[in-house]
This record gives C-alpha cells, sequence and structure tokens, in this order.
C-alpha cells in the first residue's frame, strides 16, 4: 500500500472513533468507554503472554491497584483525574516487576497459579482494617465523574462527561498502543520472542533472561494497571467486590480471542469480553455463562488463532498475489 | 392549514374529554417509562456469581409481576419488568443501572441487591432523579431523605435490629451485665450503633470485636465470660455464630443470648453449633417463614403457596428469599396503585414515601409505614426462640 493512502486511511479511522460517540446514547458511549479501557488491559497481558510467553492469571489485581491508587488519589489527595495515571502506571509496575521475580523460578503453569492466589489475595487484602481508611472498606469509593472542560453541540448531541470520557481514554489509549508498538517491534519485542519461543537459545544470543522477563511482567503490570485507574474514572466506583479472579480469566480470554502477541488483536479482545456476556444474557437469562462458554468454545475452534490470525490468513488469500510480482 | 385544522380538531377533542371526565382523570402524568398502555420497570439482581443464591428474588418478582399482568395490570396498565444480572459485581452495576435509565428508560430501578452495588449506583441515580425504591439491602444508609432523595431502603435496617434486642433487655434483663462481640466493619458497627443507642446510658456495654480474617473468637468468649456478662449480643455472620453457640456451650457460659437475624439460619448455623447448644438463643424476624408449621392455616400463607406453585413452579418452597420476593413485589404494587395516572419519577417517590400498610406475608403486626423524612419502610420486627429445632416467636411486636 503506499504511503498517502495508508495516511488517508488512518485519518478516517481518527475521524470515524471521534464521531462514534455523537451518533450513540450515552449508555453505549459508556460501554465504548469500557471497550478502551479493556483494550489496553488486555495489551497489557498480551504483552506478558503473547510475546513473552508467561501466563498471568492475576492480571485483575493489577487493573485493582490501578483503579484503587487512582481512586485514593482522586478522593483523599484531591489530584486530578488525569494526573493519577501516571501513578497508578508506576506503582503497578514496581509491583509486576517484583512479582516478576518469582517468575524466573516458575514457569508455566506453576507461573498461573502463583498469579492466580495474588489476584486471590487482593480483594480480601483492600478490605484489610488498617487501610480502610483510604480503601473505604467493603464499601469502596465512590469518586466524581470528571466534567468536560468546555462544552458544545454536535449532532445535535451536546459534549457530556460520557463522551469527554471517550475522547480521554481514546487518546490515552492510542498512546499506550503507539508505546507498546514501539517497544515490541524492535530489539526489546524480538528478544522477548525469542524467550518465548526459545529460552536457552536466547540466553546463547546474550540476551538477559531476568531482566527481560522481569521487565516484561512490570511493563505489563503497568500497561494494566493504567487501564484500572481509567476504568475506575470511568465507572466513578472502586470497591473489592469489582476485581474478582474472573476479571483475571476475563483478560486471558480477552487476550486468546483477540490474538495472541498481537497488538491490534487487544482491540477485538476487548469488544469480546465488553459484549458477548451482554449478548448472551439478552438471550437467555437462566444460563447466559452456557451461551458465552458455547461462544467461546466456537471462537476457538473457527479461528484458533484469534481474530487477528483469522484477518492475517485472509489478508493473505486475498491480497492481489505479491508472490506473482518476482515472476514477472 | 392541515396542522391548524387537526390541532383545533385535537384541542376540541381535550376539551369535550376535560368536560366529560372527572378532573382528576383528565390529569395524566407521564415520565420516561410509563404510558397509558406500560410501566416499564428496572430490576437488578445477582443471577450468577458469588450472591447467586439470592437470585431467587428476582426470580419471584418477574413471577409476582407476570401475575399481576395475567389480572389486568395496574390501573389498567401491564408493568413490563426489565431484570438484568450484575453478577454481585458493583462495576457491573453501574454498566446495567445505566442501560435501565439511559437505554431502557425505565420509570424507577427496583429493589436492586447488594450494599456495595447499590453504594455503586446511588449518586448516579440522584442525580439522575431516577427512582432506587426498595434496595435490597440492611445498611442503614439508605434512609438519608436529605441527601439522597432517591434512594429508600425496605427491610428493618441492622440498627432498627438492633435496638430491638436493645429493647427486650431493658424490659427482662434490667440489671445485666451487657457485653456484645462483632464483626469490625459496616454490618457489625450499624448493628453495634443500633444496640447502644437502645440501651443509652442506662447500661454498661463490655464490647469486643473480631475480624472476618480471625481463625477462632475463643479469647474474646473467655474475655466476655471473665467479664461477667450475663446478657449477650452475638453480631456475628454464619460461620462464626456457629462457633460462639458452641463454644459458649462448652465453656459452661450461659448468658441470655441474642443472635442477629443475619445468622438466624437453621441449617447452616444452629445444627452446626449442636442443635441443643442453641436452646434458648433469641433472634428476630419480620416475614413469615415458609417452613413453620402455624402458617399451614394462614390465608396469607395458602396465597403464597398457590402463586408459587402456578407462576414460579421451579421456586424452592422452603426458600425465605421466595417470600421476601412476593412481598417486596406487593409493596412495589401498592405504590404504583397509589400513583394513579401520575406516574413521574417525583411521584413515585411520593407516593413510596406515604404508605402505610399490613401485607400478608409479613407477620402479624408487622407494617409498612413511611413519611416524607422516613424512609424506612419496615421497622417492626418479633422476636423468636429457638427451641432445639426451629425459632418459636413470642412476646409483642417491637419498633418504632
Amino acid at each position: 500500500m503506499n504511503k498517502p493512502l495508508k495516511w488517508l486511511g488512518l485519518a478516517l479511522l481518527v475521524a470515524g472513533l471521534l464521531v462514534l460517540p455523537f451518533l450513540f446514547k450515552n449508555y453505549r458511549v459508556f460501554q465504548f468507554n469500557l471497550v478502551l479501557v479493556y483494550a489496553v488491559a488486555v495489551l497489557g497481558l498480551n504483552i506478558l503472554t503473547g510475546f513473552n510467553g508467561q501466563i498471568s492469571l492475576g492480571h485483575g489485581a493489577f487493573y485493582a491497584v490501578g483503579a484503587y491508587v487512582a481512586a485514593i488519589l482522586m478522593d483523599k489527595v484531591g489530584m486530578p483525574y488525569w494526573a493519577t495515571l501516571p501513578f497508578a502506571a508506576v506503582v503497578c509496575f514496581v509491583l509486576g516487576w517484583l512479582m516478576g521475580f518469582p517468575a524466573l523460578r516458575l514457569g508455566g503453569h506453576y507461573l498461573a497459579l502463583a498469579t492466580y492466589a495474588f489476584a486471590l489475595a487482593i480483594p480480601q487484602l483492600l478490605k484489610y482494617k488498617k487501610i480502610e481508611e483510604l480503601t473505604g472498606g467493603v464499601q469502596g469509593i465512590v469518586l466524581v465523574k470528571p466534567d468536560p472542560p468546555f462544552t458544545f453541540r454536535f449532532l445535535d448531541q451536546p459534549f457530556n462527561a460520557d463522551r469527554w470520557l471517550y475522547v480521554f481514554t481514546l487518546a490515552v489509549a492510542a498512546l499506550m498502543f503507539l508505546l507498546a508498538y514501539n517497544l515490541l517491534s524492535g530489539r526489546i519485542g524480538r528478544a522477548l520472542i525469542a524467550i518465548r519461543d526459545h529460552p536457552i537459545a536466547a540466553t546463547a544470543m546474550g540476551i538477559n533472561l531476568p531482566f527481560y522477563k522481569s521487565m516484561a511482567f512490570g511493563v505489563s503490570a503497568a500497561f494494566t494497571g493504567l487501564a484500572g485507574a481509567l476504568g475506575a474514572i470511568c465507572v466513578a466506583f472502586v470497591s473489592p467486590d469489582s476485581f474478582t479472579v474472573f476479571l483475571s480469566i476475563t483478560f486471558l480470554v480477552g487476550v486468546v480471542v483477540g490474538g495472541l502477541a498481537s497488538i491490534p488483536g487487544a482491540i477485538f479482545g476487548a469488544i469480546f469480553i465488553q459484549f458477548v456476556p451482554n449478548i448472551a444474557d439478552e438471550i437467555s437469562k437462566s444460563a447466559p455463562w452456557a451461551i458465552y462458554g458455547a461462544v467461546l468454545i466456537g471462537v476457538m475452534y473457527l479461528i484458533p488463532t484469534g481474530v487477528m490470525g483469522m484477518l492475517k490468513t485472509l489478508w493473505m488469500r486475498l491480497r492481489p498475489a505479491p508472490a506473482a510480482a518476482p515472476k514477472a | 392549514m392541515t396542522l391548524n385544522r387537526r390541532m383545533l380538531t385535537a384541542s376540541l377533542a381535550a376539551a369535550a374529554v376535560a368536560t366529560l371526565a372527572l378532573p382528576a382523570a383528565a390529569q395524566k402524568k407521564y415520565d420516561n417509562g410509563a404510558s397509558d398502555k406500560e410501566i416499564k420497570v428496572g430490576h437488578i439482581g445477582p443471577y450468577s456469581g458469588p450472591a447467586s443464591a439470592y437470585g431467587a428474588i428476582g426470580k419471584t418478582i418477574s413471577a409476582y409481576v407476570e401475575k399481576v399482568n395475567a389480572e389486568g395490570g395496574i390501573n389498567g396498565r401491564k408493568i413490563k419488568l426489565i431484570t438484568l444480572d450484575d453478577a454481585y459485581n458493583p462495576a457491573k452495576t453501574v454498566e446495567v443501572a445505566r442501560k435501565l435509565v439511559e437505554e431502557e428508560e425505565v420509570l424507577l430501578i427496583f429493589n436492586s441487591l447488594g450494599t456495595a452495588s447499590n453504594s455503586a449506583i446511588q449518586k448516579y441515580m440522584n442525580a439522575k432523579k431516577v427512582p432506587q425504591l426498595f434496595v435490597a439491602t440492611g445498611a442503614t444508609k439508605w434512609g438519608d431523605p436529605k441527601n439522597f432523595p432517591w434512594t429508600m431502603g425496605w427491610q428493618p435496617t441492622y440498627y432498627a435490629e438492633g435496638k430491638i434486642y436493645a429493647a427486650h433487655l431493658l424490659e427482662t434483663k434490667p440489671n445485666a451485665k451487657v457485653g456484645v462481640l462483632f464483626q469490625n466493619d459496616d454490618y457489625g458497627k450499624d448493628y453495634l450503633k443500633g444496640f447502644e443507642d437502645g440501651i443509652g446510658d442506662k447500661l454498661k456495654i463490655t464490647k469486643v470485636s473480631y475480624e472476618v480474617t480471625d481463625p477462632t473468637v475463643d479469647s474474646q468468649l473467655l474475655t466476655l465470660k471473665a467479664a461477667g456478662v450475663d446478657a449477650f449480643f452475638n453480631i456475628t455472620t454464619p460461620k462464626f455464630a456457629a462457633m460462639v453457640i458452641k463454644k459458649s456451650a462448652e465453656m459452661g457460659w450461659k448468658p441470655l443470648h441474642y443472635l442477629n437475624n443475619v445468622s438466624a439460619s437453621v441449617s447452616s448455623v444452629m445444627t452446626p453449633a449442636g442443635l441443643e447448644n442453641g436452646i434458648g438463643v433469641i433472634t428476630s424476624s419480620y416475614i413469615k417463614d415458609p417452613t413453620d408449621p402455624q402458617w399451614l392455616t394462614d390465608q396469607g400463607y395458602k396465597d403464597w403457596l398457590e402463586f408459587m406453585k402456578k407462576y414460579f413452579p421451579a421456586g424452592n418452597l422452603a426458600d425465605n428469599n421466595s417470600v421476601y420476593g412476593y412481598t417486596v413485589a406487593q409493596t412495589l404494587v401498592q405504590v404504583l396503585k397509589q400513583c394513579g395516572d401520575n406516574l413521574t419519577h417525583d411521584n413515585v417517590m411520593k407516593q413510596a414515601a406515604s404508605l402505610d400498610i399490613t401485607l400478608p406475608m409479613l407477620l402479624p403486626g408487622v407494617n409498612i409505614k413511611t413519611g416524607p423524612d422516613d424512609y424506612y419502610p419496615i421497622e417492626r420486627e418479633q422476636l423468636a426462640r429457638f427451641d432445639g429445632k426451629t425459632w418459636v416467636r413470642f412476646g409483642k411486636v417491637y419498633g418504632r
């Protein structure tokens, strides 16, 4: 594809994304917000699981910590919502980096169990009495939704708190995707993949295994923690029960459905985890999770490489055979 | 021209209607979710997740709405109940509540379940000025019409229950040495505050607490026994309640024992504690227990049984939650009836705040009463004593 066409496509995409919230009701805009938030969280987990091959069943915990860091800073310190994001990312980076140390000794399933334990522990630790002053205990913290800095009307729809948050989340998400792309498409990305595919060969090539593995954990946790902070701002409420183990598993589902080791795949994964449970609930009230399960099994059978894998295969088949070019 | 003629016809018709009909009937007022044909009501409950046992409440409410509609609806309007699952996850509750208010445009959200879940949407509902009516939680914070005029509880609060035990204690044992064991969180403190306010400064109270994470409460019980406590209020969740009853029997400590309603289950508390150890323990209740044989001949129970068989055959006839759902749904129906043709958010709250009724599955003497400053519908309860098999009600009805 030539360059101007690419730029035009990108401009159209950005314009489309910016107009989108004005075409829907507030509630839908709120759901799009959550999709963007989940996309960043799934991207974080994908860095670890997809690119580096470390399975984590505990990323819901980093999401929870990020959410609480943002909520506490807004509620107790009175910090503006946008300023809390870097703090959430840094705290989760440190936490993830520390978590990365045991991960060096624990491989595969053992690591999955260790992170699972982490996800189990966090909701209960958040209820701990000594930090109740900060966390609000079982009751959680109710936040105030940020007002838009300016207002106007477009397509007869006001630019309100939800639409402003959408634009804000979109900008942050775009930044995070760009960061991930830069990080993973270069030397570091290749090192992570090498470790995933053959750790011994990677070491032999001079890759510092402990460093990369724990860094991957830290960066991954930072992404997910930042998503948690964004989520707390959008939902305007945090409580321990919002972040059960189920959330961690949901993120893993997002990674696999979107496509392992694919950056744009995170978006499809997020769309799946946000909308499929709702659709399942509309189809059957009595067994929504059975329907969800059936859809998931269907997805795994039909597109085992995830949505991005499927798109790639389709593209290979449909594109005007560049392989024929050398013949000519 | 056509427009003018149409308007003229319309205004003539309106004038004709106004002269013919009673003045009150001509005043139809609707907000989102209400029309001549139906009233849209939202409901949020945990059909999946850790608290899915409470899902029975939502199913009973749906079944009751079906019954109301089959019998002609309310003032000629059918109720359209939209019930959604939040899996007991407050973040999900926010999403679901927004769906109900913004997309389904319901007239009110009814009986949403869980303290944290309702906390998560309270600010939103009050900002939107959509009723968050008869929430299914016992916390005291739901009766705050000054700050949250759009939120109202239903069941007796932990605070009110604590006060009732205090009243009984002052009547029966005015010189008691009082002791309390409470779980150190909002729930425990709510109960404790009610009890303390009920006792006032008439008696000294020895208070000890425990954390949910504690393995046992043995040392706390020893403290109470050593202090010579002979009247004891047991504010514990089921697991600890069973431990307390068992341990105090082993220690040979036999105070006058009040047990909070939260842990009044025979199967999950009294049986593991040892049935004979629990004899004499006192708790309180406000709805008729469907397993209690004394209601077999009661008309209210018979009607409930018939309803269950016809509209909710999959339901469990021993499940208190189905009595709860049935009764809370009847309260909603009463509010909507009182609203008449004025189905606005405002009027729903106004009518909900002017109730004075009794319902068939409430215990005799227990009523539902509200006022503009009183957002606590049920405040009366009756005490019951454990006889080694079941709870036997005794004495007068307390509260208010």
